[in-house]
Order: C-alpha cells, then structure tokens, then sequence
C-alpha cells in the first residue's frame, strides 16, 4: 500500500463580498415562523452565478427592445461561457462594445438586432469581432427608480 | 512545488478589459497624482517608456507616438485583483495573495491529483484567468518560492514559452539559473548586488553555488542562508499570511503627494486630518489600536528650498486606542508642533505604531479613565454607516469641505481615471 498523505485545505481566505446590493433584516419579536423560515433568498446567486466571471453591463439604445432589453436596463453577462447559437452576447467590433444577437444561418455567424431599424452585422472575419461575454439576465425597471434616475442623470 | 501566478502589466490590463479598442495600441497608467508610470503595456515598453519614468519628462514621447494614458484607477484594479485570487482559491489547496497582481499557490500534492502535468495545470488556470477576467498571467512552478520566482520572470521574458515555465528538472533548473543576473533574484536589492558584484557573483547559478557560511556573513545571517537553499531546491519557506485581511500589520501608514504644494496651516491640517481618520479606519477594521503616532510633512526635493526635506513628529498616545477623534486631535497637535509657516509642503503622512489588540488596553495611573465603551460604540456605528452608505458618509466636520468645493486642496489629480466599472451602479460599461 502507498503511503497516505495529508494535505491541509485551507478555507478560502478571500470571501467574495458583492460590491453592488446589500439589505439586511431587523428581527423584532421572537415570531412563531422563526423556526420554519429560511434565510432569504439572495438575488446576487442568482444574478452572478460566476462571482468572479459575472459582471453587470447597462443598455444603451433600443436595438434589442423586441428581445425585451431596453435602454437603462441593467444585464447580468458571463465572460467564461462559450458563446453560441441564438445567445444573446456583448461583442466588441471596431473597439465598441454592442449587445447583439449571436446567430448562425447556414455555416455563417450574424450578430443580428431585435430592431426592424438597425442592421444586422455578418461576420465575415472571426478575427474582427470578439465576444466579451453572453448576456445571462436582464433586469428592467416597470416603475422607475434607480435605474431610470440613471438614465435621467446621464443625459 | 509552488507556483508564482502573476499578472501582465495589471493595471493597463484591467484598462484594457473594459475598453476593447486599447488592444495593441500602447497604453500606460499613471501613479497616484499623475506623476509618474506604474504599468506599461508591452507596446508602451517597446517604445522604450520606463517604469517611474515621470510623466512631464516623457509627455513628449507619449503624445508623439499616441500612447493612452490612464490615472490609476484602484477601485477597479482592486475589483479585478479579487476576481483572479477569488477564482485562484477555488483551484488550488492554499493560495498566498502576495500583491495586488501576484499570488503563490502551494501545489503540494497536487502532482497525483492532477491529470496529466502540473505545466497543463497552470496552463488550464491561466486560460481560465484570461476567460473570466480578461486578464492575461504568467505562471512559474518551481519546488520553492524564490524558484517560483525566477520561472515566473523567465515565462514572462520568453513568449514561447506560452506563459508558463516549469523548473521540474535539475537541468532545466541550472540553465534558469544562469539565465538570471543576480540582481533580479527575489530579496537580493542594490546593495547586496553590488556586494556579490565585487565577489564575482553575477547571476543566480553563482548565488546559489555559494557556500552557507558565505551567504550567512554576507546576505543578513540566516535569511540570506535560506536565500541560497532556496535558489538549490530546498524549500526553507511555506506560505505566508496574506494581504487579504488574514495579515496583521504592524504599521499602519497612510500618506500622500498633494495634489499641489500647499502653504496654509487649514489645507495642510485637513490632509493630516483626513490620513488620521483613515489610518483610524485601517486599524479598527483589524481590531488594533495604537500608542505610538509619528506625522511627517515634506517638502519638494527639487525645488530651492535648502534641506531638510522632511520632518515628523512621534506621540507617544497616553492610551492604545483606535478611535477617530482621538488619533485625528493627536495628529493636529503633532502638525502643530512640526509647523513652519512660509514653506511649500508637498507631502505628508501618518505612521501609527505599537499596535495591539483593542480592549487590551493598559489603563494609565495619571489620566482619567478613557469613555471607551461608549466611544467605541461610536465608532462601530460610524463604520457600519460608510460600509453601508459609502465612504466617507458619516465624518468629523473638520474633513468637510466648504460648500462650492468638490475637492480637498490636498487632493491629487487624476485626470484621465476610468469609471469604476465593477463597483458602481453609475459606471458599469455602457453596451449599445
């Protein structure tokens, strides 16, 4: 029998604090439910499923509204996963970071709008056009509120 | 065996993340103030742009070759830094962030773990590195840290190497070492080059051929000793704590260059007010508290004010204590005894020492009993409140600025900063 060695693991020493929401919740009397509730559920696991992959990105522009993205909408992108068919992606042409519809149609690859108004861009060279990260989520204001005092501030 | 994995150019790389079209255009980032550069981009190095060249020196060489040019920009860097040592910790056994942009990963056992080599195995944790952040690294494994090192250098000097070297042989070994001058080994500074200049040492092979007693008289005694075990293959140190909060300090300094040299008494006590507080903030946040505080003030070095350049003042604090208010009245009356009306100061700073734990503290037999606890208190609700509202939220009225001005007179320039892409709400990248 080989010997058996021992490796000490280490917990992780950098906890991965998220920079961008945080709330809390007071306790107040000791309620019956105390023992049947859960913590509650944290929107940032669902969000950045990749804490160090997953970053936030805000729209400009209307030339994805018929994919329900619009302007000011915040989108939750994953740089790691591998871009395919019919993802929703941030490309980079010409240096400029768009939000487009990756699609392929017979053997050639599209980075198409959900706008009847904007063009879609065919990709002739895979070394013109780099995909920056798939689009996972899509957070859209229905009553305005920060995201749309952004919008009003930036103009 | 350790592996070394080090950021390329960090901090024009994080630039670079956000703003695709920099890539293969030269681009450098400024220090602190804009004075002078901390990171070049390889393109930037080609030009022959030094690191600390100061930035009015090679204005001309910048604008005539079109180099971007950045203000350091730590929220950003500190993001992404965390980003790579998060994604680090989750693939290896114990990670030591040893810098904002490098950390040591003890691979100890992980030979029979991984499948096919530990050079795939780095190979695998820099293209994901590169996958998640954008950030492109160099690895160097090697059965010691100080060899880590040195590989590490060598994968980065060597682009065909693909990034990483492994010093798994004996031979592979020796010829890193020749490759190195001796000068470049990490712990050997200017002067003990120099030293081992003058004894005929000129790379690491001759250092590490050197006898123990040599290196023991002429390195700093065991340190040096150590040095050269390492340089042979015998690791003599494991991983240290890191700079992730895990490390106590046992100073605690905070100190800038003004933004421009500043002449009134008022300016020059709000500086000093504002790194007090910070330093106070440090401290609290890992549980120390101080009784010994020097304050320094500096003067430029290169105008036509004769020397002294500098001086400071050291406290002695009756008690050990980490609160504000304290630490920020004990700092003005230091800079009240260090001042000299008519100079230009151009610096200063504040260094606290003689930490020790909080609540600890030895009660003295003359002064009246501090009101700690209430204190105290105070200062956990003025923390809890600039976590939860942002910096500085909640602070003494003497570091509020008169209404109409949006910057401290101290403060530094940082003309050409990026937005905080990853840590606020108001500066994520914009998409079209």
């Amino acid at each position: 029998m080989r010997n058996v060695e021992l490796i000490p693991v280490q917990d992780s020493q950098t906890p991965f604090l998220l920079p961008l929401f945080s709330c809390s919740v007071s306790a107040g009397f000791p309620s019956p439910a105390s023992d049947y509730t859960d913590e509650l559920f944290d929107l940032n696991r669902l969000l950045l499923r990749h804490p160090d992959a997953t970053y936030l990105v805000r729209v400009s522009g209307e030339s994805m509204k018929n994919a329900e993205i619009h302007e000011g909408d915040l989108l939750a992108v994953d740089k790691q996963m591998e871009a395919d068919h019919n993802h929703i992606v941030v490309a980079v042409v010409d240096g400029e970071c768009t939000v487009k519809r990756l699609v392929c149609e017979h053997g050639t690859w599209w980075l198409k709008p959900e706008n009847p108004d904007y063009q879609p861009w065919e990709i002739h060279d895979a070394g013109a056009v780099r995909i920056w990260s798939v689009v996972t989520h899509v957070l859209h204001e229905l009553i305005p509120g920060k995201l749309a005092a952004l919008l009003r501030t930036r103009d | 065996m350790y592996a070394l994995v080090d950021c390329n150019n960090f901090y024009v790389s994080c630039e670079r993340v956000f703003q695709p079209r920099l890539d293969g255009r030269p681009v450098v980032v400024l220090s602190n103030n804009d004075g002078c550069l901390i990171s070049r981009s390889a393109e930037a190095k080609a030009l022959g742009l030094q690191m600390g060249d100061p930035y009015f020196q090679v204005k001309p060489l910048l604008e005539q070759h079109q180099v971007a040019v950045f203000s350091s920009n730590y929220a950003l860097y500190g993001d992404m830094s965390r980003r790579v040592m998060w994604y680090l910790s989750q693939v290896a056994p114990a990670v030591e962030v040893y810098s904002i942009d490098e950390a040591f990963l003890d691979l100890h056992g992980m030979e029979r773990f991984v499948v096919n080599s530990l050079e795939s195995f780095a190979r695998t944790v820099r293209a994901n590195v590169l996958a998640r952040t954008g950030i492109p690294t160099c690895v160097g494994i090697a059965p010691t840290k100080t060899l880590a090192k040195l590989a590490n250098r060598l994968a980065k000097k060597n682009p065909e190497m693909g990034g990483v070297c492994h010093l798994d042989t004996a031979e592979r070994r020796r010829w890193t070492l020749e490759q190195v001058d001796v000068e470049d080994v990490w712990g050997i500074g200017r002067q003990y080059a120099q030293k081992l200049y003058t004894a005929g040492i000129t790379t690491a092979a001759g250092l590490a051929g050197c006898s123990e007693a040599f290196a023991r008289k002429h390195l700093g005694g065991v340190v040096g000793a150590r040095l050269v075990r390492e340089l042979q293959g015998y690791p003599c140190q494991g991983l240290a704590p890191s700079e992730d909060g895990t490390l106590s300090r046992r100073t605690l300094c905070v100190s800038r260059t003004f933004g421009r040299p500043l002449t009134d008494f008022p300016d020059v006590t709000g500086a000093v007010s504002a790194f007090a507080s910070r330093a106070a903030e440090k401290l609290r946040r890992q549980g120390d508290a101080a009784h010994l505080m020097t304050v320094f003030l500096s003067k430029s070095r290169f105008g036509l004010e004769p020397p002294p350049y500098s001086c400071s003042a050291v406290l002695t604090l009756p008690v050990a204590t980490n609160d504000t208010i304290e630490l920020v009245r004990f700092a003005r009356a230091a800079l009240k005894r260090l001042w000299q009306p008519g100079n230009r100061y151009t610096k200063a700073g504040v260094i606290l020492n003689g930490l020790e734990p909080e609540g600890q503290t030895q009660l003295t037999l003359f002064e009246p009993a501090p009101v700690s606890e209430k204190r105290a208190k105070l200062m956990a609700e003025l923390d809890a409140l600039n976590r939860r509202f942002g910096k500085g939220t909640v602070k003494l009225a003497s570091l509020v600025l008169p209404p109409g001005k949006a910057q401290a007179p101290w403060e530094g320039q940082a003309q050409w900063r990026t937005p905080q892409y990853t840590t606020r709400l108001e500066d994520l990248l914009l998409v079209g």
